[in-house]
């Protein structure tokens, strides 16, 4: 029989809806398909194409102890307008900072089209108080955050407490309306691919309105499988109850090449719907300056050095 | 007072555990070595080929589905029946066909039971020997095992009446298959008193069943048999081999006949693994390992 | 939030490079180690099914040449080879593993060209695996004394073997590599509408200094393969091919003291339980029958799905059938080429029209064919009865048929409701059911939560109407050894 995740409908957001299925999931299987979609070449008439969506659909993040609010204006302005030489290249979708700078990144964004995001909720860890997370997502909102990206309490997930953790991500919800809410799974830690499916399912029905990967504070953060896992249980979840949820890589992401192929396993896995920054995401700092090279390679036919391009 | 008058045995075909005549109520003589009358052994038809194969269909799936344990024990019991009952199939050996002297049918009778022996004690052994895990290039467990092909026609070496039958039956039997054995025409007693011997033995009914009667009438139906999953051509003549090679050929039969080695009944060459495996199908399973 | 931005994934037409592969005009046989004339003075050409043009034309052997081709093994097997130490041999086999290596690009694009299939599948697959299978055998020819207990394994002499053209270069791997470890000769004949790869491996069997008549190819459709496997010089036969053909040879070979292994004919099942990863048996189904368009002995023809998941099942297969490429197999992103020949597009066409004059329910995602070339789009079929044609006969074809089920039990009977036995797929998370149907599968191979997987190291065969004898591991070494106590 499938597995039902034991949580309780109604404390759940008008959008949660319990006992949606849970499918298991063959790792090797998964795996080969992921490779197989890696494989497919893209048509160098819509490398442009695919180079443009990668960033608009890119959070530019900067998660550093050493954060200064002239650091957030800079990577802001960036995210306006990634290559100051070359106006055709399209803003990114958010900038995601930490909730103290939220406020510094809203300013410097204001009328672009670059939303603000802030992780918040005890990131990474996610395991303060309850009562202090979701004072810190209620803050990050209230300093202009547009989306808010939390993580999913691995502790009670990994032993069991689905309650818990459901719970969670729908107080999550309330507090960060009118926000959207992204929920890292913190693949890294799930230990399966069984885990990151159900985990997927738990977030979803809980409210999430988008799934993310990872924080990019462990060794381990995306992969193509992880995405297309990912990619799988997002789709069942839009199958069987009509819910559209985005999802979020991040972590890892730092070539053009591995963008492309999260484009492809998102498009062939979800379908063009969701190659749009309404319903997916590349979390990256450094992604930025290759997809730039490969922009320019591409215009220019010569290979890009990495100095023609600013750091941040 | 006269001596005690003897009571004879009346010989009968096997068929699904039951010792009954042919169908067709036909039977016909069987004489020694010195042309004397020895029984009236059952002429089995076409329609007992068949009903034959029915029954080894229908005891083949519940026979492959006893323990390896299971089958091994019921083979050494065959062989701890026909220990007890050496003297009768010495004397049964001795007074068939070209005959030969007693100390010669004790020695077949022996090497008999004894291939019997060799055989139960591999009947968990065999798919060790035969399959295992096989290392492929991928994240797979990889096994492969020998599985009983189904149901086996032996058409049983003339002579010896012995030792050919149960060095040729034990092979097909002991994986899991049922066998459909066309006893020696000339020598067909010794077959009918190894079906008394294995309806004592445990052994399931249906599992041997065996048919006595005139070969040109009984190949052709067992050959031609499209549920029957491999046939030992072993006792058949060239021509009759080849009539019923052909006729397997339509249902991609097996067919399997004893070398010359292999012939050579009291040798070690006589017995194999390899005859086991003659009669079973290698199944592989994959399964991927993964997390 | 952003706008939404318009973007349609849009693969490449990437096509390989036909540029490595050199044609000739005409093709000789490949007899007693150089390519020579045909005695019967016939050619026939051999064309390529995505195009329709004519790649080469090469020789319709005779019974003159299949004499002499015989008499060649029968002379290289006495002259030496059978004799040959082991590691002698082990080391011709690895050279032609290596050379293989070095020119799979060559091979894999000539046997997308020959045969239509995709690209993706000749380089990933068929070539790779044929160099492994002599890689693998390569290292048994000097340890055949380790491979069977308390028997000795001697050659058999000269073995005929006949492939189809489904795998081309791979079944000429499957049959040669074991035969020539274990010492003896052979005549192969590949099949008439793929004979070039087969020719081609005729080139690298030279520059691997094989001593000569030890393999000879030749050429020609059923008259060739009819003569070759009467021909009294052969020992052993080995066929892969069509049950009917095998049925004839079968009748042939009987009571010739000819040892004969064939590898036939398939319809298996796919059996599908509600636990199982739905989604990894979305590709494993995809896998399983629209691999190389179906035209795979093994192909998971039929779909059994148990009742409470089939409408979600059918409805990522056909999510997924809709994302599925068919056309030019040399592009890189082709999921599903060209079908081999017209004749075998007809039969395809012919039980597809069956199927829906039957009463099942076709769905075909909405693809655009080639114009040119025998192509046909990958094709489900539901509301499927055992009985019908589509359930019962081999299609050879991208043409999957649907039946449900609701107790493993009634899996198992109309899994095994065949008189062929080749292969069968299990998917379910319970291990204890899985290993419980495996055994009760009447299928020479069991993929559990997998499909189509192949190894040089894994045996592949059929129970039943699907052949006797293995191929693959050591159990694929017996067909071509006797063993002497």
């Amino acid at each position: 029989m499938s597995d039902l995740l034991a949580v309780d409908a109604s404390a759940g957001t008008a959008d949660a809806v319990a006992g949606v299925r849970i499918t298991p999931v063959d790792a090797v299987g998964l795996e080969q398909r992921a490779a197989a979609l890696c494989a497919r070449s893209i048509k160098t008439t819509s490398k442009g194409a695919a180079l443009d969506l990668t960033v608009r659909v890119m959070d530019l993040t900067t998660l550093e102890g050493a954060d200064t609010p002239e650091r957030v204006k800079a990577l802001c302005a960036r995210a306006r307008h990634p290559d100051a030489g070359d106006r055709s290249v399209p803003s990114v979708a958010a900038v995601c900072v930490y909730p103290e700078l939220v406020s510094v990144a809203a300013e410097a964004l204001a009328g672009a089209s670059v939303v603000v995001a802030s992780v918040a909720g005890g990131f990474p860890a996610g395991l303060a108080p309850l009562d202090a997370r979701l004072a810190e997502i209620a803050g990050a909102v209230a300093a202009g955050a547009d989306e808010v990206d939390i993580v999913l309490n691995r502790s009670a997930f990994l032993s069991g407490r689905y309650q818990k953790a459901y719970d969670e991500i729908a107080a999550a919800k309330q507090s960060c309306r009118p926000a959207h809410l992204k929920v890292i799974l913190e693949t890294g830690e799930l230990g399966a691919y069984d885990q990151i499916r159900r985990a997927s399912m738990l977030a979803m029905v809980a409210g999430a309105d988008f799934i993310k990967t990872s924080t990019g504070k462990i060794g381990a953060s995306a992969t193509p499988a992880t995405a297309l896992c990912m990619a799988e249980a997002i789709r069942d979840m839009a199958e069987q109850t009509g819910r559209v949820v985005g999802l979020k890589l991040a972590g890892g992401v730092r070539t053009a090449k591995q963008a492309w192929h999260y484009l492809v396993i998102v498009g062939e896995t979800l379908g063009s719907d969701w190659l749009g920054p309404e319903r997916f995401r590349l979390g990256a700092s450094s992604l930025l300056n290759d997809v730039l090279m490969q922009r320019a390679k591409l215009g220019s036919g010569r290979y890009q050095r990495r100095e023609y391009f600013s750091v941040d | 007072m006269s001596e005690r008058l003897a009571v004879n045995k009346t010989y009968k075909q096997f068929i699904g555990g039951a010792f009954e005549r042919s169908e067709s109520g036909r039977s016909y003589p069987v004489v020694g070595a010195g042309g004397e009358l020895l029984a009236h052994a059952v002429q089995g038809s076409r329609k007992d080929v068949r009903d034959a194969v029915v029954a080894a269909r229908s005891a083949q799936e519940v026979w492959a589905g006893r323990t390896a344990y299971n089958r091994g024990q019921i083979l050494y019991r065959v062989a701890e029946v026909m220990e007890s009952r050496r003297g009768e199939f010495a004397a049964e050996v001795a007074r068939a066909g070209d005959g030969c002297d007693g100390s010669m049918a004790a020695a077949e009778t022996a090497a008999a039971i004894d291939r019997w022996v060799w055989y139960a004690g591999w009947a968990d052994k065999f798919a060790t020997v035969l399959g295992g895990a096989n290392p492929v290039a991928g994240p797979y467990f990889n096994l492969s095992v020998p599985e009983p092909v189904g149901v086996v026609g032996i058409v049983a070496p003339g002579e010896p009446p012995l030792l050919p039958l149960v060095s040729r039956l034990a092979p097909v039997i002991v994986s899991g298959n049922s066998a459909v054995v066309l006893a020696s025409e000339r020598c067909p007693l010794a077959a009918v008193t190894l079906a008394e011997t294995l309806a004592l033995s445990d052994v399931p009914a249906g599992v041997v069943n065996i048919v006595t009667g005139h070969r040109d009438e009984l190949v052709p139906p067992l050959a031609g048999h499209a549920a029957v999953d491999s046939l030992d051509l072993t006792g058949c003549g060239a021509e009759q081999g080849a009539d019923a090679a052909r006729q397997a050929a339509a249902t991609i039969t097996r067919v399997v006949s004893a070398s010359t080695a292999e012939r050579q009944w009291f040798d070690e060459a006589a017995q194999s693994p390899y005859l086991i495996d003659a009669f079973c199908e290698t199944k592989t399973v994959w399964h991927p390992k993964g997390r | 939030m952003p706008p939404a931005v318009d973007f349609s994934l849009d693969y490449a037409p990437a096509p390989e490079s036909t540029a490595p592969v050199r044609l000739a005009a005409q093709y000789g046989l490949f007899v007693g180690g150089e390519m020579v004339e045909p005695a019967s003075g016939r050619l026939a050409a051999t064309t390529n099914p995505a195009t329709g043009e004519k790649l080469a034309e090469v020789s319709v052997a005779d019974a003159a040449d299949v004499d002499r081709a015989v008499a060649a093994a029968r002379s290289a097997w006495e002259g030496g080879w059978r004799d040959l130490p082991g590691a002698e041999r082990a080391k011709y086999l690895y050279r032609v593993a290596r050379l293989l290596q070095e020119r799979a690009r060559e091979f894999a694009v000539l046997e997308t060209m020959d045969g239509g299939k995709p690209i993706r599948e000749s380089r990933d697959l068929d070539i790779p695996l044929a160099a492994a299978h002599f890689f693998y055998y390569a290292g048994w020819a000097d340890k055949l004394d380790y491979a069977f207990s308390g028997r000795r394994a001697a050659p058999v002499g000269v073995a005929a073997q006949i492939i189809p053209w489904n795998f081309p270069l791979l079944m000429a791997a499957w049959k040669l590599a074991p035969a020539l470890a274990c010492g003896n000769t052979v005549v192969l004949k590949p099949a008439p509408t793929t004979p070039l790869t087969a020719l081609l491996l005729a080139e690298v069997l030279r520059d691997a200094d094989v001593p000569a008549g030890v393999v000879n190819i030749i050429t020609g459709g059923d008259a060739t393969g009819a003569a070759l496997v009467a021909h009294p010089g052969v020992d052993k036969v080995a066929f892969t091919g069509s049950t009917e053909v095998g049925r004839a040879i079968g009748a042939e070979v009987a009571a010739t003291g000819k040892r004969l292994t064939l590898e036939l004919g398939g319809k298996a099942a796919n059996i599908v339980f509600e636990d199982a990863a739905l989604d990894q048996v979305t590709e494993g189904i995809v896998n399983g029958i629209y691999f190389n368009g179906g035209q795979v002995c093994c192909a998971g023809a039929r779909l059994l799905v148990q009742e409470s998941v089939a409408d979600a099942v059918v409805g990522k297969l056909r999510r997924r059938m809709d994302t599925l490429r068919v056309g030019d197999p040399l592009d890189k992103n082709t999921d599903i080429g060209a079908i081999n020949s017209q004749a075998q597009l007809d039969r395809i066409a012919e039980l597809v029209a069956a199927g829906v004059a039957e009463g099942a329910e076709l769905y075909a995602p909405q693809c655009e064919l080639p114009e040119r070339g025998f192509f046909h789009p990958p094709v489900l079929f539901t509301n499927v009865s055992t009985a019908h044609r589509i359930a019962r006969e081999e299609i050879f074809g991208p043409v999957l048929s649907v039946l449900t089920f609701r107790t493993a039990t009634e899996a198992v009977a109309k899994a095994n409701n065949t008189p062929y036995g080749l292969s069968a797929g299990i998917w379910t998370e319970k291990g204890s059911r899985l290993l419980w149907m495996a055994d009760r599968m009447q299928a020479g191979v069991v993929w559990a939560n997998t499909f189509n997987r192949f190894d040089p190291a894994s045996p592949f065969g059929g129970y039943r109407e699907s052949g006797h004898g293995r191929e693959g591991g050591r159990a694929g070494l017996l067909p071509y050894v006797e063993l002497v106590a």
